[in-house]
């Protein structure tokens, strides 16, 4: 069982929250401009590191808010979380 | 096609309702887990006893701290701040408000029938105060019931399911947070020592009233 941190929260159990997938990932400005391959590029094609990735997590059964969350996807260890919105610090590395 | 008032028909509709006893209405309520009354009382022992306590005045507020126009003058309460913060009555005697998140909030208050105030009304009100301010208050009583599980073992009760920290030096008393029992999101107030409010979900309530209840059965 993962402990993640809500911004909001604080720690709680990997049970009370969402998964939603690879952060950052912006919608495109205009997507009647791309052609089919860079639309479905953008639509189901994510990293897939080995280290730290940042995600997106939803706190389902507390405040319900969207976060971000660096993890490892090797130790899934959570380096940082940070609201959405806010921008990752500096010195996090990795997708 | 513009739309024009109703004119008169109202009023003529309105002449032939008899007036409304409210009295009568509130008498004609059932509560989410009123079927359990027997088993709740069955269920109950000397160091853990489960009730409900039913028709609570619940008000669901969506608002920005600061800028909320006269809500809090209304509510009589400042916003409560940071997760498991509860404004006003901690205890639950009189009205309080929860902290759901940072722009979400839930007062609880006395049932209509004790306090004379409708919760329509009192909801009402709320969004009235909030002016041209971002948010809404919305009647939201039917949507949780609230039980009461008291005793020197409720606290044990609660742990069999609930992975937070209930230890009074992380969960102290007058404190309210949203979380999981078990599978099912429910809201946790400590309203006393030993005594803590569980609210689930109305559809949801015969399920938590009998988890709870299973895992009362060793204390009785």
């Amino acid at each position: 069982m993962l402990i993640i941190d809500c911004p909001n929260c604080g720690p709680r159990p990997e049970t009370e929250y969402g998964y939603g997938g690879q952060a950052h990932v912006a919608y495109p400005e205009d997507p009647h401009a791309l052609t089919d391959e860079e639309w479905a590029q953008y639509l189901f094609y994510r990293d897939n590191p080995k280290g730290d990735y940042a995600e997106r997590w939803v706190h389902s059964a507390g405040c319900r808010k969207w976060f971000n969350a660096v993890r490892d996807t090797r130790t899934y260890e959570i380096s940082a979380v940070y609201r959405t919105g806010e921008t990752r610090s500096e010195t996090q590395k990795g997708a | 096609m513009t739309m024009t008032a109703p004119e008169d028909t109202t009023v003529e509709v309105a002449a032939h309702v008899p007036p409304v006893d409210r009295a009568r209405v509130l008498a004609l309520r059932r509560s989410p887990a009123q079927g359990l009354d027997e088993e709740m009382r069955r269920g109950s022992g000397a160091a853990a006893r489960l009730r409900e306590v039913p028709f609570l005045t619940q008000v669901a507020i969506r608002a920005t701290p600061g800028r909320d126009g006269s809500l809090t003058e209304t509510l009589g309460l400042d916003l409560p701040t940071h997760v498991g913060e509860v404004a006003g009555a901690g205890d639950g005697n009189g009205l309080a408000v929860l902290w759901l998140s940072p722009d979400e909030f839930l007062a609880v208050g006395p049932d209509e029938a004790e306090s004379g105030v409708s919760p329509e009304a009192y909801a009402g009100g709320l969004a009235e105060a909030l002016g041209s301010e971002r948010g809404q208050a919305v009647d939201v009583s039917a949507n949780r019931t609230t039980l009461e599980l008291s005793g020197s073992r409720a606290r044990s009760v609660l742990e069999k399911s609930c992975e937070l920290d209930l230890h009074p030096r992380v969960f102290p008393v007058g404190a309210a947070v949203a979380t999981l029992l078990g599978s099912t999101g429910v809201i946790l107030w400590r309203t006393g020592e030993d005594t803590w409010r569980v609210m689930p979900r109305a559809s949801f309530a015969t399920h938590v009233v009998r988890w709870l209840l299973d895992g009362m059965r060793e204390y009785r």
